[in-house]
This record gives structure tokens, sequence and C-alpha cells, in this order.
């Protein structure tokens, strides 16, 4: 058994006057123990709102959640609020792109790691701040005793996101979803944050959902890699075949549009056309159309399967990139 | 929306890297049909029909027109304005005739209450309390809405002033306003008010227009210096707009917005303040003149124990004009919100 | 390619301090953020110099000193042969046509108010080149075609269009001006991916179409190996390296730049799988409070005893025209120096320093 299952999550935005609006279009993917899987799209993909659903995080009203959350064999959508409250931080737990409005500005950074510990695990104080300075020590955050004291606004901002992969990390969670956990911080401290997540998910055997719009962040990280384009995966591939050869026009495209550190210099950048103002509404065909090389007849009747491909993944296209052009 | 040319604006030149390039061809190995194509084109520009020249302004219009707290607001508000503004033709008597009717059967114990020709029966010296909450409409917005827009401008004046120039301009103007801000604002008006050698509705509507001053020019101060360390205000420094223009066409506007809203919350409070110092017997001494916080404070007060219905109506009225005018100020402010926007 | 042309911009000696105030009634200066602190560069006509840097490095503030959008506290900005800093108000103002500015964020550096054509034409009127209607409306069209919009943009507002439609429009402002010189702070950095292409290829367009010349400024190294000739590495207020596009990508010199580069990821596992990462230790140090001689010897794994703490390093010519500010950039590059172990030292982040984002925050692996 997988340890997430997600299945035909569908998550529609409807507010009021406004049209109802599908954020979140049967997105399923798998997450096996131990295993890293990348989310990837651009912003209004569905990337994010996937996660929120996945944790039970979006708000009460104004969306409709439909489809399966298997964590485990247990359908998350289906467990009352309590339970799910209880599950969170235990047993999945969830590292947001702003480190500083994740923590509260008015508790010590050692109490906010101890609450959690007091709060799943049942500890005392004096063993859970105990606990918690080892786990500020094994997020690489120096001298942690001195941590325990300190506020949030008092130590870096990469320090504060290594602080919260410790809160993440302080039940020994199955699951660790994290959604751009390095996008708000500078290169070398990305380094150094994907460096320290890729360690511990090594040792702990979390799993991890990397949510990201980096194709860089998921080549160096993730086993299996999902595209999302205007909320649906449209490619999923193990992260090797994906790069050698991205099928799929979007991912193609974005592959080829990116500058790369070590490519010639001097190339023209590949650009994929338009923007995702231009997507059509899935039903019509295809919401990549209007933005597609590769686009034909049958991309507007109706939306593209997800198939099967011969190297194991899946693709949602009905005239690929063929073999021979997407290898690069 | 037909405008050919707002249709021009789907895929080919809006959508990005529109020349053509050598080897793009090549590279596309997509073919549409025409008809497909034709109806690519027309879910663009199903997509884009709804978007198209419009302003802020007239989105926030929008958004307000479909918000239900702002039309409640506005329908006590237009209720309000057009009984001040018809008055004369609603009103079924003259606001200060004194009826015999009515005189006849006063005592110091007993008003004359409803009755046919007088709904909502006599004041304390025998006129036709109807027509005088009537009248009383419009003498009450009048003295909110001319309170609130002196107070406006000068707040305008000198936050302008002092966003704009700063430096020890902003430092002294602040400071003035800082020691108005430190006296309650009834105490203020109280002072200002028995500081005029004689009372009257001016003294009142100045009194209350002071009071707001600095609640404005802070307001206005504030978003300008926010606006001056803004990107756009830095794009057209960049540009080589000259400073005044800067200030007069992009700080400013874009300042303004928030103070006219608080402008609609401060006409609910002008109201009220007025009404107060009506009630603390600092307004306007003419007997005839029909105001309702005078109503309230003199009439209302006096004779509670006889008829109470001389405090309900005018309080009551005033509770309820002021409230439209916060439902409407909230939902301009909810409005303009850029977040809000889509 | 342009090797002979004169420098169409040169900077001596730049430097940007901004005071640090406090006090209740009177603002008394406690002390200074050295956001800029001493950078020299020219950048020819034609050319794009390329800067790069992490937040809080001064880079940004380079390029708004440069401007004149910030005040520079010393040196000289000799733009065309004239030193802007010494021109007073109208003729400062005269003198930003040429110069031009692109935003980060398309979003908040378009006047909400404005329409497109009102966006475009405000420039036109700053400088008197709106005086005949038919001609602007040409100008006005012309600008939108070149950078890829439809002339029906010129009704719509900012707020109407997606994020790279807005770029586009802040670019076109830039544009109808017909500059000499544009900086362009952080251009695509608030795009999506797919979008960052289109206006990279949009920028080089225009560049050879009207012999621009270009100051781009990006945390990207991708993004500015690709666009840029000649590429300037910041590091807390001053530049450490300067070197052709090629030559640094190919080899770095300064110790600050190789971390810098082997941080960057790249989207291919072949590359991550094999790539060794140089961490750097430590945090930012304060921009209030720079450390003495070399500004990176407390996080330097090269570091040595001798010089690096109390000699700050000029940046000096050390192979054909790769200039490097490290007093040991030859013999780490001959292996001659090995990295160590760097202790980390602790750093607060600044509170209330103006434009310098707080540092971040690096330690060593464990």
């Amino acid at each position: 058994m997988s340890l997430l299952d997600v299945r035909d999550l569908s998550v529609v935005f409807q507010r009021r006057g406004e049209r109802p609006f599908t954020a979140v279009d049967k997105v399923s993917f798998t997450v096996e123990p131990g295993q890293t899987v990348g989310l990837v799209g651009e912003s209004g993909c569905g990337k994010s709102v996937t996660s929120l659903a996945i944790m039970g995080l979006l708000p009460k009203r104004g969306n409709k959640v439909t489809g399966e959350v298997l964590f485990e064999g247990t359908d998350l959508l289906k467990l009352r609020p309590d339970d799910m409250r209880d599950r969170r931080g235990r047993e999945i737990s969830m590292i947001f792109q702003d480190p500083l409005s994740s923590l509260n500005p008015v508790i010590p950074i050692g109490i906010q790691v101890a609450e959690v510990l007091e709060r799943h695990q049942g500890r005392d104080r004096k063993q859970a701040l105990r606990e918690s300075r080892e786990l500020l020590d094994a997020v690489g955050i120096p001298d942690p005793q001195r941590r325990l004291t300190e506020y949030p606004h008092q130590i870096s901002g990469g320090m504060r996101q290594r602080a919260l992969i410790a809160i993440a990390l302080a039940c020994k969670p199955r699951l660790l979803i994290a959604d751009e956990p390095t996008t708000a911080l500078d290169v070398t401290i990305q380094a150094q944050i994907l460096t320290l997540l890729k360690q511990l998910v090594d040792e702990t055997g979390t799993a991890l959902v990397m949510i990201t719009h980096d194709l860089g962040v998921v080549a160096g990280l993730c086993d299996t890699v999902n595209v999302l384009y205007g909320g649906k995966v449209v490619e999923r591939e193990r992260r090797h075949e994906l790069f050698a050869h991205a099928r799929h026009p979007y991912t193609h495209g974005l592959l080829n549009s990116v500058p790369r550190l070590d490519s010639p210099r001097g190339e023209r950048l590949h650009a994929i056309r338009g923007s995702v103002a231009d997507n059509i509404p899935w039903v019509e065909g295809c919401a990549f159309a209007p933005r597609c090389d590769n686009v034909v007849d049958a991309c507007l009747e109706g939306p593209p399967p997800l198939e099967p491909t011969a190297t194991g993944g899946d693709l949602r296209c009905n005239n690929p990139v063929s073999e021979e052009v997407a290898v690069r | 929306m037909s405008d050919p040319t707002t249709q021009a604006g789907t895929p080919a030149p809006r959508s990005g890297d529109d020349k053509p390039r050598p080897g793009m061809s090549e590279r596309s190995i997509g073919v549409l049909g025409d008809r497909k194509k034709a109806r690519l084109d027309e879910l663009a520009r199903a997509s884009a029909a709804d978007r198209g020249g419009v302003s802020l302004v007239r989105d926030a219009a929008r958004r307000l027109r479909r918000n239900p707290v702002a039309i409640i607001g506005a329908a006590i508000v237009g209720l309000f304005v057009l009984v001040a503004i018809f008055a004369p033709l609603i009103a079924p008597h003259d606001p200060v005739q004194r009826f015999d009717e009515l005189t006849k059967n006063l005592t110091v114990d007993t008003i004359p209450g409803a009755s046919g020709e007088f709904p909502l029966g006599s004041d304390p010296l025998g006129r036709d309390f109807l027509s005088r909450m009537i009248y009383g409409a419009r003498q009450t917005l009048f003295v909110g809405v001319l309170a609130t827009l002196i107070g406006l401008a000068l707040g305008v004046l000198i936050g302008a002033i002092a966003g704009a120039f700063g430096g020890w301009v902003d430092v002294v103007l602040m400071r003035l306003t800082d020691v108005m801000l430190a006296l309650p604002s009834l105490l203020l008006a109280i002072t200002l008010v028995a500081m005029a050698s004689r009372s009257s509705q001016w003294t009142v509507i100045f009194a209350v227009a002071i009071v707001s001053v600095p609640i404005f020019a802070r307001l206005l101060r504030g978003s300008m210096l926010a606006q001056r360390e803004s990107d756009h205000v830095l794009a057209a420094r960049a540009l080589g707009v000259k400073e005044r223009n800067i200030v007069l066409r992009h700080m400013l506007p874009n300042s303004l917005t928030a103070v006219i809203v608080q402008a609609t919350l401060t006409f609910a409070v002008a109201i009220l303040d007025a009404a107060a110092l009506s009630f603390l017997g600092l307004g306007d001494p003419d007997i005839n003149r029909a105001e309702w916080g005078l109503m309230l404070g003199v009439d209302g007060q006096r004779y509670f124990e006889v008829r109470p219905e001389l405090a309900y109506y005018p309080a009551l009225a005033i509770i309820v004009v002021a409230l439209g005018f916060t439902l409407l100020g909230e939902a301009m402010r909810e409005a303009i919100d850029p977040k809000n926007r889509r | 390619m342009t090797e002979q042309t004169e420098p169409l911009i040169e900077l001596r000696d730049v430097k940007v301090h901004f005071p640090i105030k406090s006090g209740l009634l009177f603002d008394r200066t406690v002390g200074y953020v050295y956001a800029v602190d001493g950078v020299s560069l020219s950048i020819r006509k034609g050319e794009t110099y390329g800067l790069v840097g992490e937040s809080g490095c001064g880079k940004s503030t380079l390029g708004r000193g440069l401007l004149r959008l910030v005040e520079p506290t010393e040196g000289e900005i000799i733009f065309d042969g004239t030193d802007v800093r010494s021109l007073k108000g109208e003729a400062m103002r005269r003198a930003r046509r040429r110069m031009q500015m692109i935003f980060q964020d398309p979003l908040s550096s378009l006047d909400p108010r404005q329409s497109v054509e009102s966006l475009l034409v405000e420039g036109l009127k700053a400088h008197g080149l709106a005086d005949d209607k038919a001609e602007t409306n040409r100008r006005l069209r012309e600008t939108l075609e070149a950078v890829g919009l439809p002339a029906s943009s010129l009704s719509k507002y900012p707020h109407e269009f997606s994020g790279g439609q807005r770029q586009r429009i802040g670019i076109a402002r830039a544009l109808v001006l017909n500059p000499d010189l544009i900086v362009a702070d952080e251009p695509v950095s608030a795009l999506d991916v797919s979008i960052q292409a289109q206006v990279l290829n949009l920028l080089e367009d225009l560049q050879n179409e009207r012999g621009l010349t270009y100051l781009i400024i990006a945390h990207d190294l991708a993004v500015v190996r690709h666009i840029a000739d000649t590429v300037g590495v910041m590091y807390l207020g001053g530049l450490v390296e300067e070197a052709s596009s090629d030559d640094l990508y190919r080899e770095p010199m300064h110790p600050y730049t190789r971390a810098l580069m082997s941080a960057v990821p790249v989207p291919d596992p072949l590359v991550e799988d094999r790539r060794e990462r140089i961490l750097l230790a430590g945090d930012l140090p304060s921009p209030t409070n720079p450390p003495s001689g070399c500004r990176f010897h407390t996080r330097c794994p090269w570091a040595q005893p001798t010089r690096c703490a109390d000699e700050r390093p000029q940046l000096r010519d050390v192979v054909g025209g790769h200039r490097v500010a490290c007093h040991f950039a030859e013999d780490i590059a001959s292996g001659k120096i090995r990295p160590h172990e760097v202790e980390v030292e602790l750093v607060r982040p600044t509170d209330g320093t103006g434009p310098v984002d707080p540092p971040g925050e690096l330690i060593p692996t464990p």
C-alpha cells in the first residue's frame, strides 16, 4: 500500500457572484514510504492548493473538495476536523515558503518546537525542551541551547527555515510536504536547505512531497516528478527519464526556456508562447493548446486522457514531442 | 466589446513571443485545421471579453454594485438624502407653525400624541413632530456633510503639504495634529463652541470639522509617504517627470481614495458629534430650527417621562443614517482594497 | 564584440551609505548602512553588464544610485562624458531621458490609475516630446509593437494584463523615450518561468535593433550568464569579481563566486547528482558593521591568517581582463591553497536598514 494515494482530487473555488474556478482538476498521484515526489508547475497550476487540500488546510467556506486522499488507507478528507488536527504535525507535516510568517513572532523558537512535542508526544516541558534542543542541533542551527529562548526575528531567514523544518520533523512524521521551501531564500542558502532536506529524508525515512516551480530544485531531489498545468497532471515521470526526454510540449518547452548555467552562451531561449491567461477550459480541450507548438485538431475535442508511457510514466497529450526531439 | 481592436488582442500579439523565429516553424510539428483554429480564437475571445479598458475606479464601482452591504448602505443614505431634498413636499405641515389643536392640549405633563392629522403627535411647543423630523433630515445632513467637507478640505491640505514636502514641514505639521488628536474630540468641539462669543449652527459645523482635520491629515500624509517610497513613484522619477507632477499626478490621487473612504465614515461621526453638541446644549440656539440632535437633546431629554417618543424618533433617525454612511464607507473600503482586485 | 568602443557609463568609487536615524522628536544619526561601498565599473556602448549577488549585497542600491534615484554619498558617475552627480535639478531631470529603468515588480511599478497610454505619454510629456499628437500616437504604437503588445492595449489598465505583459509595458515605458542606457533591476524574477524566456528574448531583440546598453541586476546567475557580456559579482557592498560572462563561468576565481556558482541548481539530474557544493559558513555580516579587511574573510573557506583580515583587497586584473578582489586569487586557482573548515560567526539580522534585505545565513553541512 502506498503511503499517500491521492485519487481524483478536485478543488473548486466558488466565490459569491463569481464563476466557479477549478483550481485542482482530478489530480491523482501516489507517494511510497521514503520516496521524494515533486509537484512542479507555475503559479496557478494548482500545486499549492493540492497540498493544502491534502493537509485539510483550505478555508472552510468558498471551496469544494472532492476525491480521495488515502493516507495509509484512511481517507483524510473524511476525517473529523479534530482527528485531522491530531494527525497534522504528527503523521504529516508541512513547511511553507515564508519562514517568518509561519512562525509565531511572540513565542521563543525553543518553545514552539517543544509545544509540538508536548501536544503530540505527551512530553513534559523539560523533556520537550531537551528534545527540541537536539532537533535544532540536527537541523544545523548553531548553539541550539541559546536559540531555545530566542524569538524568530532574532535569527536570519535561513535559520528560520531550519527551525521550521525542526518543528515539522519533531514528531518524526511519515510524510513531509514542502511548499516552495527555498523560494524566499538566496541561492547559497537554498543549497544549504536542500542539502539538509535530502539528508534528513535519507536518515529518517520520511517521504517528501516537494512543491516547487524550480526545475533545478527537482532535478537534484525528487524520485518522481508530477508536472501540473491548469490544475491537471500533464506528465509524470521518474526524474532521469523526465529530464532526459520530456514528452509533454509544456514540460519540454519549460526545460528549453530556462537559461542554464552550464549551457553554451548566445543561444536563443526557446520561449513558450503566451501566458496562463490564454488557457482554455479543460472541458473544451487541452488547456495548454493555445500556447502549444504541437497542437492538433484532437486537442480541441475535450481533455486528452492521462495515459501510461513506454518508460513507465504517464502523459496527457495527443501529440507529444517525439522521442528524438525530446532528447536534449 | 464588439470593437475590432479589442478582439485583435488575442492570440498572436498579446501572447508573448510573437515574432516568427528562424527554426521555429520547423519545430512546431502541430497542425490545426481551420475550424479548430476558429474555435480556438473564439475561446480566446470569450476569456478576453470581460476585460478591456476598465479603470480601477470603474472596477471598484462594479464590485460596489454587487455588494449587498453597499446596496443597503446606499439605500439608507439615498432615502435620507431624498427626504432632506424634498422635505417641503413630503412634510404635511410647516415645521415652525404652532397649531392651536395641539397647543390647547399642551400642559407640563401632557403632550398630544398621534392623531389623524399629526401622525407623530406634537412637540412640546405644539408643532407637528413628523414635519420637524422630516425637516430635521435636511438640517442634520447639512451639518454633517458640510462639517465633513470642511474637515476633509483642511485635512487634505495639511496632509498633502506634510506628505509632499516632508522634512521639518512634516515634523511641525504632524506635531500640531498630534496635539489635536491628543484632546478628546468632543471636548475639543465643546471648547471651540464655548470660545465662540455666540453659538450658532456655524460654530457647530466648524467645531465638528476641526475635530476631523487631524484624522484626514494623518491618513493622507501616511499614505503619501508610503507612495513616495513606492515603485511607481520611483518609476516616474526615473522617467524624469517633474517633482510637482509626481506629487499631483501620482502621490496625491493614489492616496486620496483612502481619505475619501474615511470621509464617508466620518459623515456618520460628524452627525453624531453635531447631535452630541446639540444634546449638551451647545448647538444652534434658534428654537425654530429642526435638527435631530437638538430635538433629542433639548425636548427629548426634558420631556422624556412625558413622551419618550420625542427622544426615540430622533435617536433612531441618527442611528440609522449613521449606520447607512458606515455601511457605505466600509463597502467602499472593501471595494478599493487592491487585494480584492481580480 | 565591442572591444574598441568608448564606455557609455563609468562609475568611479561610488558609495551609497544610508544613515540610520533614531530619536523621538529630532532624528539623530546613530550609524550607517554601507549598502554600496566603493564600486568602480564601466559599461561600453551596446554592451550588457550583469550585476549578480545575493539579497543585501547592494546591487539594487547601486543601480538606483547610478540613476540617482537614491543619492550616492561619494564617487563619480560619468555618463557619456558628464558627471551625472554634478547635474542639478532641471539638468538632471533632462538627463534622465537617456537613462531609463525597468523594475522588478511590474505591477507595483505601474501606477494603477493610469492607462497604458497615459503611462507611456507621461515620460514623453516630461521631456517635451509629446507636442505633435499624430507623431506621439505613431511613436506609442511603434513602441508597443516593439515589445509585442497590441495597439488596443493603450486604453487598458495595468491590472488587466498578465505578469509578463505588465513587464512588457514597463519595458515600453522605458523604451518610448529612446534611451541609451537601461538599468533593469531583476527584470524577470517576479515572472513565471515560461514567461521569463519571452522577456529575456525581448530584451535581447531590443538591444540588437536599437543598440541599447544594459545594466542587468539579478540574483539568478543563469539569467545573467545568458544575457550579459560582462558580469560583476557583488558581495556586501563591493565588487569581488568581474569578467566576461564566459570567463567567469568557465573559471570563477573569487571564493565567493565559486560558492555562489556551485549553489545554483541545474535542471539536469546527471549534473545535480555529480556536482560538489561549496557550502558557505556563517551569516552574511551586517552592512552596518562590515568586517575589516576582505569583507568575505569571515566566511571564506580559503581565508589565510595573513592579509585577509586586515587589508581590503582591491579589484585587480588577474588574467586578461578577469578582475578579482582577492589577495590569493592565483594561489587558489592553482590549487596552492586548499579550502578549510570555517567557524560559524553569529550575526543578527539587522532591523530598519532601509533597502537592505535581512541577510541570509549559511552554515557548513554537518
